[in-house]
Protein backbone atom coordinates (compact mmCIF):
# COMPACT_ATOMS: atom_id res chain seq x y z
CA UNK A 1 0.00 0.00 0.00
CA UNK A 2 1.37 3.40 -0.80
CA UNK A 3 1.39 6.10 1.52
CA UNK A 4 -0.24 8.91 -0.95
CA UNK A 5 -3.30 8.94 -2.47
CA UNK A 6 -4.36 10.88 -6.03
CA UNK A 7 -6.83 13.67 -5.31
CA UNK A 8 -8.74 15.38 -7.71
CA UNK A 9 -10.86 18.33 -7.19
CA UNK A 10 -12.93 18.93 -10.51
CA UNK A 11 -15.21 22.02 -10.38
CA UNK A 12 -17.92 23.04 -13.19
CA UNK A 13 -15.43 25.44 -15.09
CA UNK A 14 -11.91 23.11 -14.29
CA UNK A 15 -9.83 21.30 -12.60
CA UNK A 16 -8.78 22.26 -9.75
CA UNK A 17 -6.44 20.44 -7.63
CA UNK A 18 -4.72 17.43 -8.81
CA UNK A 19 -2.12 16.16 -6.45
CA UNK A 20 -0.77 13.20 -4.70
CA UNK A 21 -2.32 13.91 -1.12
CA UNK A 22 -0.91 12.00 2.09
CA UNK A 23 -4.29 12.49 3.77
CA UNK A 24 -7.31 14.83 3.49
CA UNK A 25 -10.42 15.93 5.61
CA UNK A 26 -13.90 16.73 3.32
CA UNK A 27 -17.10 18.52 4.69
CA UNK A 28 -19.20 15.79 4.13
CA UNK A 29 -22.96 16.14 4.49
CA UNK A 30 -23.55 15.13 8.32
CA UNK A 31 -20.14 15.32 9.22
CA UNK A 32 -16.28 15.77 8.36
CA UNK A 33 -14.58 12.65 7.25
CA UNK A 34 -10.79 12.37 7.72
CA UNK A 35 -8.77 10.23 4.43
CA UNK A 36 -6.41 8.26 4.59
CA UNK A 37 -4.91 6.25 2.03
CA UNK A 38 -6.38 2.47 1.77
CA UNK A 39 -9.64 4.17 2.88
CA UNK A 40 -12.84 1.82 1.47
CA UNK A 41 -15.08 3.03 -1.02
CA UNK A 42 -16.99 5.33 -0.05
CA UNK A 43 -19.51 8.26 -1.97
CA UNK A 44 -21.03 10.81 -0.05
CA UNK A 45 -22.83 14.48 -0.93
CA UNK A 46 -20.32 17.38 0.87
CA UNK A 47 -21.79 20.07 2.45
CA UNK A 48 -20.48 23.67 2.76
CA UNK A 49 -17.17 23.63 4.43
CA UNK A 50 -12.98 23.41 3.47
CA UNK A 51 -11.03 20.89 2.25
CA UNK A 52 -7.83 20.14 3.70
CA UNK A 53 -5.19 17.99 2.76
CA UNK A 54 -1.36 17.47 2.93
CA UNK A 55 0.63 16.58 -0.34
CA UNK A 56 4.25 16.38 0.41
CA UNK A 57 4.69 17.93 3.82
CA UNK A 58 2.58 21.07 3.04
CA UNK A 59 -1.30 20.97 4.24
CA UNK A 60 -3.65 23.43 1.70
CA UNK A 61 -6.96 24.67 2.66
CA UNK A 62 -9.91 24.99 0.03
CA UNK A 63 -13.38 26.25 0.02
CA UNK A 64 -15.58 24.21 -0.92
CA UNK A 65 -19.95 24.62 -1.29
CA UNK A 66 -22.27 21.44 -2.42
CA UNK A 67 -20.72 18.63 -4.36
CA UNK A 68 -19.91 15.26 -3.93
CA UNK A 69 -17.13 13.01 -3.69
CA UNK A 70 -16.06 9.56 -4.82
CA UNK A 71 -13.52 7.43 -2.64
CA UNK A 72 -11.23 4.22 -3.79
CA UNK A 73 -8.57 3.46 -1.73
CA UNK A 74 -6.22 4.95 -4.13
CA UNK A 75 -8.24 7.44 -5.39
CA UNK A 76 -10.28 10.11 -4.09
CA UNK A 77 -12.20 12.28 -6.79
CA UNK A 78 -14.15 15.80 -5.24
CA UNK A 79 -17.11 16.66 -7.91
CA UNK A 80 -17.36 20.90 -6.25
CA UNK A 81 -19.86 22.94 -7.51
CA UNK A 82 -18.49 25.76 -5.77
CA UNK A 83 -14.17 25.47 -5.17
CA UNK A 84 -11.91 28.55 -4.22
CA UNK A 85 -8.53 28.63 -2.68
CA UNK A 86 -8.05 30.75 0.08
CA UNK A 87 -5.97 33.70 -1.84
CA UNK A 88 -9.38 33.14 -5.22
CA UNK A 89 -11.82 34.23 -2.20
CA UNK A 90 -14.10 37.72 -2.93
CA UNK A 91 -14.04 38.90 0.73
CA UNK A 92 -15.93 41.73 -0.51
CA UNK A 93 -18.22 39.78 -2.31
CA UNK A 94 -18.75 37.44 0.20
CA UNK A 95 -19.17 40.15 3.16
CA UNK A 96 -21.88 41.19 0.56
CA UNK A 97 -23.61 37.76 0.50
CA UNK A 98 -23.27 37.09 4.53
CA UNK A 99 -25.33 40.84 5.37
CA UNK A 100 -27.89 39.96 2.54
CA UNK A 101 -28.43 36.86 3.81
CA UNK A 102 -28.50 38.03 7.74
CA UNK A 103 -31.10 40.48 6.87
CA UNK A 104 -33.35 38.18 4.76
CA UNK A 105 -33.25 36.02 7.60
CA UNK A 106 -33.94 39.05 10.19
CA UNK A 107 -37.28 40.37 8.08
CA UNK A 108 -40.28 38.95 8.58
CA UNK A 109 -41.71 38.48 5.16
CA UNK A 110 -43.63 35.35 4.28
CA UNK A 111 -41.59 35.41 0.62
CA UNK A 112 -38.24 34.87 1.67
CA UNK A 113 -36.60 31.66 1.29
CA UNK A 114 -35.49 30.85 4.62
CA UNK A 115 -33.37 27.53 4.13
CA UNK A 116 -31.88 29.15 1.28
CA UNK A 117 -30.89 32.43 2.56
CA UNK A 118 -29.30 30.27 5.43
CA UNK A 119 -26.88 28.26 2.71
CA UNK A 120 -26.07 31.33 1.64
CA UNK A 121 -25.24 32.82 5.29
CA UNK A 122 -23.05 29.36 5.65
CA UNK A 123 -21.51 29.54 2.75
CA UNK A 124 -20.60 33.16 3.07
CA UNK A 125 -19.29 32.68 6.97
CA UNK A 126 -17.25 29.87 5.31
CA UNK A 127 -15.88 31.59 2.96
CA UNK A 128 -14.93 35.10 5.41
CA UNK A 129 -13.47 32.69 8.11
CA UNK A 130 -11.20 30.66 5.60
CA UNK A 131 -9.80 34.03 4.02
CA UNK A 132 -9.23 35.33 7.57
CA UNK A 133 -7.75 32.51 8.92
CA UNK A 134 -4.65 32.44 5.97
CA UNK A 135 -4.20 36.39 5.77
CA UNK B 1 -15.34 56.92 -67.74
CA UNK B 2 -15.24 56.96 -64.37
CA UNK B 3 -13.23 59.88 -62.04
CA UNK B 4 -9.49 58.35 -60.94
CA UNK B 5 -9.82 60.54 -58.03
CA UNK B 6 -12.91 59.06 -57.34
CA UNK B 7 -12.10 55.44 -57.58
CA UNK B 8 -8.68 56.13 -55.59
CA UNK B 9 -11.13 57.03 -52.60
CA UNK B 10 -13.23 54.66 -53.08
CA UNK B 11 -10.19 51.86 -52.72
CA UNK B 12 -8.77 53.59 -50.02
CA UNK B 13 -12.40 53.05 -48.06
CA UNK B 14 -12.47 49.79 -48.32
CA UNK B 15 -8.53 48.85 -47.76
CA UNK B 16 -9.80 50.36 -44.26
CA UNK B 17 -12.89 48.14 -44.58
CA UNK B 18 -10.77 45.15 -44.66
CA UNK B 19 -8.60 46.29 -41.99
CA UNK B 20 -11.45 46.60 -39.85
CA UNK B 21 -12.79 43.20 -40.69
CA UNK B 22 -9.41 41.59 -40.44
CA UNK B 23 -8.87 42.81 -36.82
CA UNK B 24 -12.35 40.96 -36.11
CA UNK B 25 -11.56 38.04 -37.51
CA UNK B 26 -8.44 38.11 -35.68
CA UNK B 27 -9.97 38.39 -32.55
CA UNK B 28 -12.79 36.35 -33.37
CA UNK B 29 -10.34 33.01 -33.92
CA UNK B 30 -8.34 33.93 -30.23
CA UNK B 31 -11.94 34.35 -28.42
CA UNK B 32 -12.97 30.82 -30.55
CA UNK B 33 -9.86 29.38 -28.79
CA UNK B 34 -10.60 30.19 -25.53
CA UNK B 35 -14.36 29.72 -25.50
CA UNK B 36 -13.11 26.13 -26.57
CA UNK B 37 -10.90 25.75 -23.75
CA UNK B 38 -13.81 26.52 -21.20
CA UNK B 39 -15.46 24.02 -23.03
CA UNK B 40 -13.17 21.83 -22.61
CA UNK B 41 -12.47 21.98 -19.44
CA UNK B 42 -16.16 22.18 -18.02
CA UNK B 43 -15.96 18.54 -19.72
CA UNK B 44 -15.04 16.02 -16.52
CA UNK B 45 -17.36 17.66 -14.00
CA UNK B 46 -20.62 17.16 -16.58
CA UNK B 47 -19.32 13.43 -17.49
CA UNK B 48 -18.49 12.42 -13.94
CA UNK B 49 -21.98 14.20 -12.64
CA UNK B 50 -23.64 12.10 -15.70
CA UNK B 51 -21.33 9.00 -14.34
CA UNK B 52 -22.89 9.15 -10.72
CA UNK B 53 -26.44 9.57 -11.65
CA UNK B 54 -26.52 7.26 -13.88
CA UNK B 55 -24.68 4.94 -11.62
CA UNK B 56 -27.39 5.86 -8.18
CA UNK B 57 -30.19 5.05 -11.21
CA UNK B 58 -28.76 1.22 -10.59
CA UNK B 59 -28.92 1.59 -7.33
CA UNK B 60 -31.50 3.69 -6.16
CA UNK B 61 -35.02 2.75 -6.59
CA UNK B 62 -36.30 5.58 -9.06
CA UNK B 63 -39.60 4.13 -10.26
CA UNK B 64 -42.20 3.05 -7.38
CA UNK B 65 -41.95 -0.52 -7.88
CA UNK B 66 -45.83 -0.80 -7.07
CA UNK B 67 -47.56 2.08 -9.38
CA UNK B 68 -44.62 2.54 -12.00
CA UNK B 69 -44.42 5.93 -10.85
CA UNK B 70 -41.20 7.46 -11.08
CA UNK B 71 -40.09 8.73 -7.66
CA UNK B 72 -38.34 11.80 -8.78
CA UNK B 73 -40.73 14.89 -10.32
CA UNK B 74 -38.14 15.55 -13.10
CA UNK B 75 -38.46 12.04 -14.27
CA UNK B 76 -42.44 12.25 -14.89
CA UNK B 77 -43.82 12.92 -18.38
CA UNK B 78 -47.00 14.86 -18.66
CA UNK B 79 -49.02 15.81 -21.51
CA UNK B 80 -47.42 18.26 -23.50
CA UNK B 81 -49.73 21.44 -22.68
CA UNK B 82 -47.16 24.33 -21.56
CA UNK B 83 -43.70 23.89 -23.21
CA UNK B 84 -40.90 26.07 -22.02
CA UNK B 85 -38.24 27.01 -24.98
CA UNK B 86 -35.02 28.58 -23.89
CA UNK B 87 -33.24 30.19 -26.83
CA UNK B 88 -29.70 30.41 -26.62
CA UNK B 89 -28.26 33.16 -29.74
CA UNK B 90 -25.36 35.69 -29.41
CA UNK B 91 -25.31 39.29 -27.88
CA UNK B 92 -23.86 40.94 -30.75
CA UNK B 93 -24.39 40.72 -34.33
CA UNK B 94 -21.95 40.68 -37.24
CA UNK B 95 -21.78 36.86 -36.67
CA UNK B 96 -22.92 35.88 -40.59
CA UNK B 97 -26.48 33.95 -39.98
CA UNK B 98 -25.78 32.29 -37.11
CA UNK B 99 -28.59 34.62 -34.78
CA UNK B 100 -30.66 34.45 -37.81
CA UNK B 101 -30.80 30.64 -38.53
CA UNK B 102 -31.08 30.37 -34.52
CA UNK B 103 -33.86 32.13 -34.81
CA UNK B 104 -35.45 30.57 -38.20
CA UNK B 105 -35.24 27.47 -36.21
CA UNK B 106 -36.87 28.73 -33.14
CA UNK B 107 -39.88 30.08 -35.54
CA UNK B 108 -40.15 26.21 -36.71
CA UNK B 109 -40.24 24.77 -33.48
CA UNK B 110 -43.23 27.01 -32.40
CA UNK B 111 -45.14 26.28 -35.79
CA UNK B 112 -44.56 22.98 -35.37
CA UNK B 113 -46.11 23.03 -31.99
CA UNK B 114 -49.52 24.58 -32.71
CA UNK B 115 -51.36 23.53 -29.69
CA UNK B 116 -49.45 23.83 -26.71
CA UNK B 117 -48.68 27.37 -25.00
CA UNK B 118 -45.26 28.48 -25.07
CA UNK B 119 -43.08 30.41 -22.58
CA UNK B 120 -39.94 31.30 -24.24
CA UNK B 121 -36.59 32.75 -22.60
CA UNK B 122 -34.01 34.16 -24.72
CA UNK B 123 -30.40 34.41 -23.76
CA UNK B 124 -28.53 36.96 -25.64
CA UNK B 125 -29.68 40.33 -26.81
CA UNK B 126 -30.13 39.10 -30.51
CA UNK B 127 -33.08 36.57 -29.61
CA UNK B 128 -34.45 38.90 -27.15
CA UNK B 129 -34.73 41.60 -29.65
CA UNK B 130 -36.50 38.96 -32.34
CA UNK B 131 -38.75 37.57 -30.05
CA UNK B 132 -39.60 41.07 -28.44
CA UNK B 133 -41.13 42.34 -31.88
CA UNK B 134 -43.12 38.79 -32.21
CA UNK B 135 -44.43 38.23 -28.83
CA UNK B 136 -45.74 39.78 -26.22
CA UNK B 137 -43.94 39.81 -22.60
CA UNK B 138 -45.61 37.68 -20.01
CA UNK B 139 -47.59 40.07 -17.25
CA UNK B 140 -45.35 40.37 -14.56
CA UNK B 141 -46.09 38.60 -10.81
CA UNK B 142 -45.31 41.63 -8.64
CA UNK B 143 -44.80 40.21 -5.29
CA UNK B 144 -41.98 37.52 -7.67
CA UNK B 145 -40.11 40.65 -8.19
CA UNK B 146 -39.10 41.37 -4.86
CA UNK B 147 -38.75 38.64 -3.35
CA UNK B 148 -36.39 37.16 -5.98
CA UNK B 149 -34.15 40.32 -6.34
CA UNK B 150 -30.72 39.12 -5.10
CA UNK B 151 -31.79 35.65 -4.42
CA UNK B 152 -28.94 34.12 -4.85
CA UNK B 153 -25.52 34.45 -2.79
CA UNK B 154 -23.66 35.90 -5.82
CA UNK B 155 -25.18 38.77 -7.85
CA UNK B 156 -26.31 37.73 -10.79
CA UNK B 157 -25.49 40.11 -13.92
CA UNK B 158 -28.41 38.21 -16.22
CA UNK B 159 -31.17 38.31 -13.12
CA UNK B 160 -33.82 38.02 -15.17
CA UNK B 161 -35.94 41.51 -15.63
CA UNK B 162 -39.04 39.89 -16.84
CA UNK B 163 -40.41 37.71 -14.11
CA UNK B 164 -42.32 34.03 -14.74
CA UNK B 165 -46.18 34.94 -14.31
CA UNK B 166 -47.15 31.91 -12.48
CA UNK B 167 -49.73 33.07 -10.24
CA UNK B 168 -51.50 35.08 -12.76
CA UNK B 169 -53.64 32.89 -14.84
CA UNK B 170 -54.14 34.66 -17.83
CA UNK B 171 -51.44 34.57 -20.51
CA UNK B 172 -50.45 37.41 -22.77
CA UNK B 173 -50.91 35.35 -25.51
CA UNK B 174 -50.62 31.56 -26.82
CA UNK B 175 -46.89 32.47 -27.09
CA UNK B 176 -45.06 34.82 -24.42
CA UNK B 177 -42.13 36.07 -23.36
CA UNK B 178 -41.36 34.80 -19.24
CA UNK B 179 -37.80 35.74 -19.25
CA UNK B 180 -34.69 37.22 -21.01
CA UNK B 181 -31.15 37.11 -20.16
CA UNK B 182 -28.45 39.70 -21.84
CA UNK B 183 -24.60 40.03 -21.32
CA UNK B 184 -24.82 36.74 -19.62
CA UNK B 185 -22.86 35.59 -22.63
CA UNK B 186 -19.15 37.47 -22.48
CA UNK B 187 -18.29 35.78 -19.35
CA UNK B 188 -20.51 32.28 -19.07
CA UNK B 189 -20.61 31.54 -15.32
CA UNK B 190 -21.73 28.01 -13.96
CA UNK B 191 -23.49 30.08 -11.62
CA UNK B 192 -25.76 31.98 -13.91
CA UNK B 193 -26.79 28.82 -15.13
CA UNK B 194 -27.75 26.98 -12.16
CA UNK B 195 -29.85 29.23 -10.98
CA UNK B 196 -31.65 29.58 -14.40
CA UNK B 197 -31.73 25.40 -13.85
CA UNK B 198 -33.32 25.98 -10.39
CA UNK B 199 -36.11 28.56 -11.49
CA UNK B 200 -36.71 25.94 -14.62
CA UNK B 201 -36.65 22.79 -11.95
CA UNK B 202 -39.51 24.52 -9.41
CA UNK B 203 -41.64 25.55 -12.34
CA UNK B 204 -41.69 22.01 -13.78
CA UNK B 205 -42.13 20.08 -10.29
CA UNK B 206 -45.30 22.90 -9.63
CA UNK B 207 -46.62 22.04 -13.05
CA UNK B 208 -46.43 25.59 -14.55
CA UNK B 209 -44.08 23.58 -17.76
CA UNK B 210 -44.51 20.19 -18.61
CA UNK B 211 -41.87 20.38 -20.74
CA UNK B 212 -37.98 22.21 -21.45
CA UNK B 213 -37.11 22.91 -24.58
CA UNK B 214 -33.27 24.33 -25.13
CA UNK B 215 -32.92 25.95 -28.69
CA UNK B 216 -28.85 26.23 -29.03
CA UNK B 217 -25.80 26.18 -31.53
CA UNK B 218 -23.98 23.09 -30.63
CA UNK B 219 -20.26 23.37 -31.26
CA UNK B 220 -18.22 19.78 -30.88
CA UNK B 221 -15.50 21.40 -33.24
CA UNK B 222 -15.17 23.93 -36.06
CA UNK B 223 -16.75 21.18 -38.79
CA UNK B 224 -18.56 19.72 -36.32
CA UNK B 225 -21.65 21.45 -35.14
CA UNK B 226 -25.43 21.85 -35.73
CA UNK B 227 -28.25 23.42 -34.32
CA UNK B 228 -30.21 21.27 -32.21
CA UNK B 229 -33.60 21.23 -30.25
CA UNK B 230 -32.73 19.63 -27.14
CA UNK B 231 -35.45 18.05 -24.60
CA UNK B 232 -34.00 19.16 -20.68
CA UNK B 233 -37.37 18.12 -19.12
CA UNK B 234 -38.53 15.82 -18.40
CA UNK B 235 -35.41 13.53 -18.70
CA UNK B 236 -36.10 10.46 -20.44
CA UNK B 237 -32.37 8.93 -20.00
CA UNK B 238 -29.92 10.31 -18.37
CA UNK B 239 -26.37 10.45 -20.04
CA UNK B 240 -28.45 10.71 -23.07
CA UNK B 241 -29.05 14.15 -25.36
CA UNK B 242 -32.93 14.13 -26.18
CA UNK B 243 -32.80 15.84 -29.70
CA UNK B 244 -36.04 17.30 -30.69
CA UNK B 245 -34.72 19.28 -34.09
CA UNK B 246 -31.83 19.48 -35.42
CA UNK B 247 -30.26 21.53 -38.41
CA UNK B 248 -26.50 20.24 -40.16
CA UNK B 249 -25.08 23.32 -41.87
CA UNK B 250 -24.86 22.91 -45.76
CA UNK B 251 -21.64 21.50 -47.75
CA UNK B 252 -20.62 25.78 -48.47
CA UNK B 253 -21.42 26.64 -44.94
CA UNK B 254 -18.82 23.85 -44.03
CA UNK B 255 -16.39 24.31 -46.52
CA UNK B 256 -15.92 28.29 -45.50
CA UNK B 257 -15.73 27.52 -41.79
CA UNK B 258 -13.12 25.41 -42.91
CA UNK B 259 -10.96 27.79 -44.48
CA UNK B 260 -11.40 30.45 -42.25
CA UNK B 261 -10.30 28.03 -39.34
CA UNK B 262 -6.79 27.36 -41.68
CA UNK B 263 -6.51 30.79 -42.28
CA UNK B 264 -6.50 31.67 -38.19
CA UNK B 265 -4.63 28.09 -37.47
CA UNK B 266 -7.65 27.09 -35.32
CA UNK B 267 -8.05 23.77 -34.89
CA UNK B 268 -10.32 22.05 -36.84
CA UNK B 269 -10.82 18.79 -34.86
CA UNK B 270 -12.00 18.55 -31.42
CA UNK B 271 -8.98 19.04 -28.82
CA UNK B 272 -8.09 15.32 -27.52
CA UNK B 273 -10.10 14.77 -24.20
CA UNK B 274 -9.77 11.01 -24.92
CA UNK B 275 -7.46 10.55 -21.31
CA UNK B 276 -9.51 12.65 -19.36
CA UNK B 277 -12.34 11.12 -20.91
CA UNK B 278 -11.54 7.77 -19.49
CA UNK B 279 -10.61 9.06 -16.11
CA UNK B 280 -13.99 10.85 -15.88
CA UNK B 281 -16.07 7.77 -17.45
CA UNK B 282 -14.29 5.56 -14.17
CA UNK B 283 -16.33 8.06 -11.97
CA UNK B 284 -18.09 6.32 -9.15
CA UNK B 285 -19.09 3.55 -11.81
CA UNK B 286 -16.20 0.85 -10.22
CA UNK B 287 -18.22 -2.40 -9.83
CA UNK B 288 -16.99 -2.59 -5.67
CA UNK B 289 -19.65 -2.02 -3.19
CA UNK B 290 -19.53 1.74 -2.11
CA UNK B 291 -20.34 2.86 1.53
CA UNK B 292 -23.21 5.29 0.82
CA UNK B 293 -23.37 8.03 3.73
CA UNK B 294 -26.15 9.12 2.25
CA UNK B 295 -28.87 6.75 0.97
CA UNK B 296 -28.56 6.94 -2.77
CA UNK B 297 -32.22 8.46 -3.10
CA UNK B 298 -30.99 11.09 -1.27
CA UNK B 299 -27.91 11.54 -3.48
CA UNK B 300 -29.88 11.20 -6.60
CA UNK B 301 -32.55 13.80 -5.77
CA UNK B 302 -29.86 16.18 -4.82
CA UNK B 303 -27.69 15.87 -7.90
CA UNK B 304 -30.50 15.35 -10.83
CA UNK B 305 -31.52 19.36 -10.59
CA UNK B 306 -27.78 19.89 -10.86
CA UNK B 307 -27.79 17.67 -14.04
CA UNK B 308 -29.80 20.15 -15.87
CA UNK B 309 -27.47 22.89 -14.90
CA UNK B 310 -25.02 21.48 -15.92
CA UNK B 311 -26.41 20.57 -19.15
CA UNK B 312 -27.38 24.70 -19.66
CA UNK B 313 -23.98 25.63 -18.70
CA UNK B 314 -22.25 23.34 -21.49
CA UNK B 315 -24.77 24.41 -23.83
CA UNK B 316 -24.31 28.44 -22.93
CA UNK B 317 -20.07 27.54 -23.48
CA UNK B 318 -21.19 25.58 -26.83
CA UNK B 319 -23.24 28.46 -27.94
CA UNK B 320 -20.33 31.04 -26.99
CA UNK B 321 -17.80 29.03 -29.04
CA UNK B 322 -20.17 28.62 -32.25
CA UNK B 323 -21.22 32.69 -32.08
CA UNK B 324 -16.85 33.07 -32.41
CA UNK B 325 -16.50 30.55 -34.99
CA UNK B 326 -19.73 32.35 -37.03
CA UNK B 327 -17.68 35.52 -36.47
CA UNK B 328 -14.50 34.25 -37.58
CA UNK B 329 -16.00 32.50 -40.82
CA UNK B 330 -17.99 35.79 -41.58
CA UNK B 331 -15.18 38.39 -41.19
CA UNK B 332 -12.90 35.35 -42.93
CA UNK B 333 -15.49 35.88 -45.81
CA UNK B 334 -15.86 39.87 -45.66
CA UNK B 335 -11.95 40.00 -46.25
CA UNK B 336 -12.02 38.55 -48.93
CA UNK B 337 -14.60 40.08 -50.71
CA UNK B 338 -13.19 43.14 -49.79
CA UNK B 339 -9.27 42.08 -51.51
CA UNK B 340 -11.34 41.16 -54.26
CA UNK B 341 -13.26 44.62 -54.57
CA UNK B 342 -10.16 46.26 -53.99
CA UNK B 343 -8.44 44.25 -57.34
CA UNK B 344 -11.32 44.93 -59.48
CA UNK B 345 -11.44 48.54 -58.57
CA UNK B 346 -7.36 49.05 -59.07
CA UNK B 347 -8.14 47.29 -62.45
CA UNK B 348 -10.98 49.90 -63.32
CA UNK B 349 -8.51 53.14 -62.06
CA UNK B 350 -5.64 51.73 -64.00
CA UNK B 351 -7.80 51.37 -67.35
CA UNK B 352 -8.83 55.11 -66.49
CA UNK B 353 -6.10 57.05 -65.90
CA UNK B 354 -4.51 55.17 -69.06
CA UNK B 355 -7.34 55.96 -71.27
CA UNK B 356 -6.99 59.52 -70.11
CA UNK B 357 -2.87 59.42 -70.55
CA UNK B 358 -3.87 57.91 -74.46
CA UNK B 359 -6.68 60.91 -74.79
CA UNK B 360 -4.06 63.56 -74.06
CA UNK B 361 -1.52 61.74 -76.33
CA UNK B 362 -4.13 61.77 -78.94
CA UNK B 363 -4.80 65.55 -78.44
CA UNK B 364 -1.35 66.70 -78.80
CA UNK B 365 -0.29 64.80 -81.66
CA UNK B 366 -3.49 66.09 -83.44
CA UNK B 367 -2.50 69.67 -82.33
CA UNK B 368 0.36 69.60 -84.00
CA UNK B 369 -0.45 67.64 -86.98
CA UNK B 370 -2.97 70.83 -87.37
CA UNK B 371 -0.54 73.52 -86.95
CA UNK B 372 1.92 72.28 -88.98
Amino acid sequence: MSDTFQLEIVTPTRLLVKDAAEEAQIPGATGYLGILPGHAPLITELGVGEITYKASGTTHTLAVAWGFAEVLPDKVTILAEASERPQEIDVARAQKAKERAEERLKSSNAEVDYARAEDALQRAEMRLNLAKEKK
Amino acid sequence: MANILDIRRRIRSVINTRQITKAMKTVSAAKLRRAQEAAVAARPYSQMLTNVLKSLVSRADTYDPKTGEPRHPLLAERPEKNILLIIVTGDKGLAGAFNTNILKMASKFIQSKPEQNIDIECIGRKGRDFMRRRYPIAPQRPDEASANENANEKEQPGAPSVRPNAAAPERASRVQITGEYVGVLGKVEYNFANTLSQSIVARYTHSEIDAVYLLFNEFKSVIAQRLVVERLLPIKQIGEVDVEMAEEPTPEERKQRIEAAKAEGVGLRKPDTSATDEAAAKFATLPVDYIYEQPPEQLFQGILPKYIGIQIFHALLESVAAEHAARMTAMDAATINASDMIDSLTLVMNRARQAKITKEIIEIVSGAAAAQ
